[in-house]
């Protein structure tokens, strides 16, 4: 433990980078995912393919792989993009690299989860909001998000557990995440066995809490 | 042209230091104690940093060290993350096709580790780790191509993995190898074995500094910086930090 | 682009597609192996067993994988003891590192898989087979077991595309799996990404061979039902 010690602040530091770049990642990921479902529920073809395609690649290449090239091929594109425009350099440090990624990745698992959302809702409800009288967004609003939110909390909750253990592997870029300290000075400490541990402690307790505060969610919106 | 030229002066001479304190990314690596290592407050320190460090200072630049390993670092330079690599990187005429270096800033000879009384003989049945794409690395594929090779990320797992007893030795350069692991108390039973190894073919000439192909200017300010933190003194107060010898070689 | 050296290079990519689909294949089997009585120990609630089978499906999917090979590989050779015992046979060479911690984390998720399929198995089934005079160990083996397997089927599946994209951190180990290849290439001409685009793309055809794979098991298998295939909580919705 005493090797330990003197380095904790360092550490809690590394998991609050974990922790912000699991937030903003679902927070990407969120947002793609919804674009992503309005493009396969759109009915039109060229949305539809283009998200096909994005779920298809998303599918078929590792998490880590995907890190490793949104950071170095990343650069490349956002270079050649900086000189259309002007631009010298736009950096893409380890912690953007990890969240553009990281939301890329499960935006492409949240477009399946809120299409399934949406084709859970019973058939007629949006004809019966229209009879009533209300306005698409209205009854997009009032009646078919509200629905759609208890249909998708199980599968959000899913992608979110299975998101935050995937930042583990943006440490592999360099970036001074909970994984990339212990593993900086487990191994220079010579000790990797407790920081290893600590990290294992910490994820455990990530995936505790979190797990409760869905249950709890689910438990409300099924009320 | 003119521009071009009078910038050089002036980064040369150090003279218009206030004038052009441009900012600088300088690439460093964190994990090949002494000259590069984390500390307890999560930056980095060693001798490569304080070379670094000094050298800006020499020429007024205005540096952010960025922290990249081993394996990314000349893609890193190349994609422009960074404007130089200080990470004890060799001169080696292959690396030299995709990048320039400065003139080397130290020098000092590659060695094989293992457990104490190992031999050159013992080498044909061992298995030897290096870092990967290190000249390390290219000396053991040219001239023990035979002798099965393992390949880490950095210096650190080699040297864990030779503790553990994964492997028989390491080749590496032989600073890092004792200060990084035979001083430490985990390198207990372990020594060096072998003669001191340089052949330029492999190992180069030296340590130097990495830009990219065609900056001149900015190549020629550090080798000119590396000359007067030899002249100035600087570069002994560094040395002398970490090191009971002058490891800048002959 | 360096085609060139891509194409050159094929022999360690080949070298690498070989260890990424043994390691995968055998973890998966070893995990299966393994989830099959930690998924009855849970559904009966064996006592004393079941906190420990708890404890290993807890700990096993709630932390990230890189980790656990993490603690696998650099944390336990750091114990002499460890070292000095017949059990550093095995741990001290990577290959078996990474096949240990991708089999217990295999097996803590399909664990979880099968007991959702078994517990979702119909009461009428068993009966069935009780009336038929069959003991409860052979209800158990010949009836409940491989009709929950079937009915697993499509999470398994999406299971293994997991484990394969997952063994990608074997990477970090030394070994030198399909990423290892493209970062070797990567490595060895000072790339930034033409190895990692190439690790990509057969990441992708080995991806598609699996789901393929999986389509026709499942059309074989899951033929006869005519049900819909059990929900059970997987990693993550199929994709498909």
């Amino acid at each position: 433990m005493n090797e330990l010690l003197p380095f904790l602040p360092l550490l809690l530091r590394g998991a609050a980078v974990t922790l912000a770049l699991a937030l903003l990642g679902l927070a990407l990921a969120t947002a793609l995912g919804a674009l992503g479902a309005v493009g396969r529920l759109s009915g039109r073809r060229l949305p539809a393919a283009a998200v096909r395609g994005y779920t298809a690649l998303v599918r078929g290449v590792p998490d880590l792989v995907m890190v490793l090239l949104v950071y170095f091929g990343g650069q490349r594109l956002l270079n050649d993009l900086g000189a259309l425009v002007g631009l010298d350099r736009i950096p893409l440090p380890p912690f953007w690299a990890g969240v553009l990624s990281i939301g890329f990745i499960y935006g492409a698992y949240l477009t399946e989860t809120f299409r399934g959302a949406y084709r859970a809702l019973p058939a007629g409800q949006a004809d019966a909001a229209r009879a009533l009288g209300l306005g698409r967004g209205a009854t997009l609003r009032l009646v078919l998000l509200p629905q759609m939110l208890r249909h998708a909390l199980p599968g959000y909750a899913n992608v979110w557990m299975v998101l935050v253990k995937s930042t583990a592997v943006v440490s592999v870029i360099g970036l001074g995440d909970l994984v990339g300290v212990a593993n900086d000075v487990g191994k220079s400490q010579r000790a990797p066995f407790l920081f290893f541990g600590f990290v294992l402690l910490v994820y455990l307790g990530i995936t505790w809490v979190s797990g409760r505060l869905f249950a709890a969610a689910e438990r409300r919106a099924a009320r | 042209m003119l521009k071009t030229t009078l910038l050089s002066l002036a980064l040369v001479t150090g003279l218009g230091a206030q004038a052009v304190a441009q900012s600088l990314n300088i690439c460093v690596e964190g994990a090949y104690p002494p000259f590069s290592f984390t500390t307890e407050s999560g930056s980095v320190a060693g001798f490569d940093i304080d070379i670094a460090n000094a050298l800006c200072d020499q020429l007024g630049y205005d540096c952010t060290l960025v922290k990249t390993g081993w394996d990314g670092i000349i893609p890193a330079l190349l994609e422009r993350k960074c404007d130089a690599i200080v990470a004890s990187m060799a001169i080696t005429p292959e690396r030299k096709q995709v990048v320039d270096f400065s003139m080397k800033y130290y020098n000092t000879p590659a060695r094989f580790v293992g457990r104490e009384g190992m031999t050159m003989d013992d080498l044909k049945d061992a298995v030897v780790g290096v870092q990967r794409g290190t000249v390390h690395h290219d000396y053991m594929r040219g001239e023990h191509p035979r002798v099965d090779i393992k390949l880490y990320g950095s210096q650190d797992e080699a040297f864990l993995d030779l503790a553990a007893g994964r492997i028989d030795a390491v080749m590496g350069e032989s600073i890092a190898s004792a200060t990084g692991f035979l001083d430490t108390d985990s390198g207990e039973g372990f020594a060096f074995f072998g003669p001191p190894i340089s052949i330029p073919k492999y190992h180069g000439i030296g340590a130097g500094i990495a830009v990219r192909q065609g900056e001149e200017d900015l190549r020629n300010a550090f080798s000119h910086a590396i000359g007067e933190l030899r002249a100035n003194g600087t570069y002994q107060k560094i040395n002398q930090k970490y090191f009971d010898f002058d490891i800048f070689g002959g | 682009m360096k085609a060139g050296l891509i194409l050159e290079s094929w022999p360690l990519f080949a070298e690498g597609v070989w260890i990424t689909v043994q390691l995968t294949v055998l973890a998966l089997a070893l995990g299966l192996c393994l989830a099959v009585p930690v998924a009855f120990v849970r559904l009966r609630r064996v006592r004393g067993l079941s906190a420990l089978a708890d404890g290993y499906v807890a700990l096993f999917r709630g932390t990230p994988l890189l980790v656990q090979l993490y603690m696998v590989y650099f944390g336990l050779s750091q114990f002499e003891w460890l070292r000095d015992s017949w059990a550093w046979a095995l741990l001290r060479e990577a290959w078996w590192c990474a096949l240990i911690t991708f089999a217990l984390n295999s097996g803590a998720y399909a664990s979880e898989i099968l007991r959702g399929a078994l517990a979702a198995t119909p009461a009428g089934e068993l009966e069935a087979a009780r009336a038929l005079g069959l003991r409860p160990r052979q209800v158990d083996r010949l009836v409940l077991l491989p009709a929950a397997l079937r009915r697993s089927l499509p999470q398994l599946g999406n299971e293994v595309v997991f484990m394969l994209h997952g063994s990608a951190v074997a990477s970090v180990i030394t070994l030198q799996d399909i990423l290892g290849a493209g970062r070797a290439l990567n490595a060895r001409y000072y790339l930034a990404y033409e190895g990692l685009l190439t690790a990509a793309a057969l990441y992708m055809l080995v991806t598609l061979v699996v789901v393929g794979v999986f389509r026709a098991l499942e059309r074989r298998y899951l033929r006869h039902l005519a049900l819909a295939p059990v929900r059970v909580r997987s990693r993550l919705p199929a994709m498909r």
